[in-house]
């Protein structure tokens, strides 16, 4: 399922950004409602700006980039309760959201299958989304997802 | 769903505010045509005679960073003071430049050139005569067809020892166009 040709290069930002606008504004649209989207779009934006002189190379830039959102939403919804939108119950141990632990968990996958893991588990993401985070399909997605789940397992990482 | 225009320059414009851009660039018409230009924050690194991003965006990233953004703002003073030249209205830049990893020679022989005032011209030979490499003239014209900043550094104003135009990068027409606005040609 992953790609064996060599990485893709990382590149320029007005082409990723292009290629990803629409997908994360659907995205964002969905989880926070009209009134809210604009914010949290240009904010997504910014903080892949910030954060893309980081970026080791240019896979699964989509999912990165949803990533990214999703947790924006998050952090949104800890904010503000949101108005029509419904956000993910998501349980709280030591005072840390599931996700961090589950990105943390995830990292020894591999990257289609951390995704898949992360936005699906972490961050309670539709399959449809998940799929769409990843250019791949729903059923695609949901068995990159527990075939992760399965590695972990298997690792007696979790339970 | 679709990204509103005016959502989408509001990014644009906030990435510039936050100081975010390796390069900015953006397209502008000119009376010779539609000109690609880009600065990064130390100054104006590409004019181009190609419009189409899609052709620079890989290069730009090279040479400045993948942050590389389209974004009015970035090339707005730059951009007036072109205006300003084709009006007839100003006859020189102040504008910072950014040459980015322009070898030295490169380097030397476009600093001369910015000395080329307004309305006069130079040959190949007397620029390679004044960075003190005299036999280097076919080399100062290949700096010339690789000058990212034409119009601002006036590759335009050098011309063949014989007085021929030789050639420009955005067509000779280009080249007559504006030693015709500076009055250099009838």
């Amino acid at each position: 399922m992953e790609a064996v040709a060599a990485t893709p290069a990382i590149p320029p930002f007005e082409r990723f950004y292009l290629e990803q606008r629409d997908v994360v504004f659907g995205f964002l649209q969905r989880r926070l409602g009209a009134n809210r989207v604009e914010d949290a779009f240009q904010e997504t934006f910014l903080r892949a700006l910030r954060a893309y002189p980081r970026l080791e190379h240019g896979e699964h830039l989509r999912a990165w980039v949803l990533t990214i959102a999703a947790r924006l939403v998050i952090d949104t919804g800890r904010r503000a309760p949101p108005l029509a939108a419904e956000l993910p119950e998501l349980p709280v141990e030591d005072g840390r959201p599931a996700y961090a632990q589950l990105e943390h968990l995830a990292e020894a996958l591999p990257p289609t299958e951390r995704a898949a893991v992360v936005l699906r588990y972490g961050y309670d993401l539709h399959y449809d989304d998940i799929a769409t985070a990843l250019g791949s399909s729903p059923d695609a997605a949901r068995q990159a997802a527990s075939s992760g789940i399965r590695r972990l397992r298997a690792r007696k990482e979790i339970a | 769903m679709t990204v509103s225009a005016e959502l989408d320059r509001r990014f644009r414009d906030a990435a510039v505010t936050a100081g975010l851009l390796d390069v900015g660039f953006d397209v502008v018409e000119s009376p010779v045509g539609p000109l690609l230009m880009a600065a990064t924050s130390r100054g104006l690194c590409r004019i181009s005679f190609d419009p189409d991003p899609e052709r620079h965006l890989d290069r730009l990233a090279r040479e400045f960073g993948p942050r590389v953004l389209r974004s009015s703002a970035t090339v707005d003073a730059a951009h007036r003071q072109l205006d300003e030249y084709f009006a007839g209205s100003r006859r020189g830049f102040e504008l910072d430049v950014d040459l980015g990893v322009a070898p030295p020679f490169a380097q030397r022989v476009l600093d001369e050139l910015a000395h080329v005032p307004f309305g006069e011209t130079t040959t190949y030979g007397t620029l390679a005569s004044r960075v003190g490499a005299p036999r280097a003239a076919r080399a100062v014209g290949t700096v010339m067809n690789r000058n990212p900043l034409p119009i601002v550094l006036p590759c335009h104003r050098v011309i063949g020892s014989n007085g021929s135009l030789t050639g420009y990068g955005g067509g000779l027409h280009v080249k007559e166009h504006l030693l015709r606005l500076e009055g250099v040609l009838m």
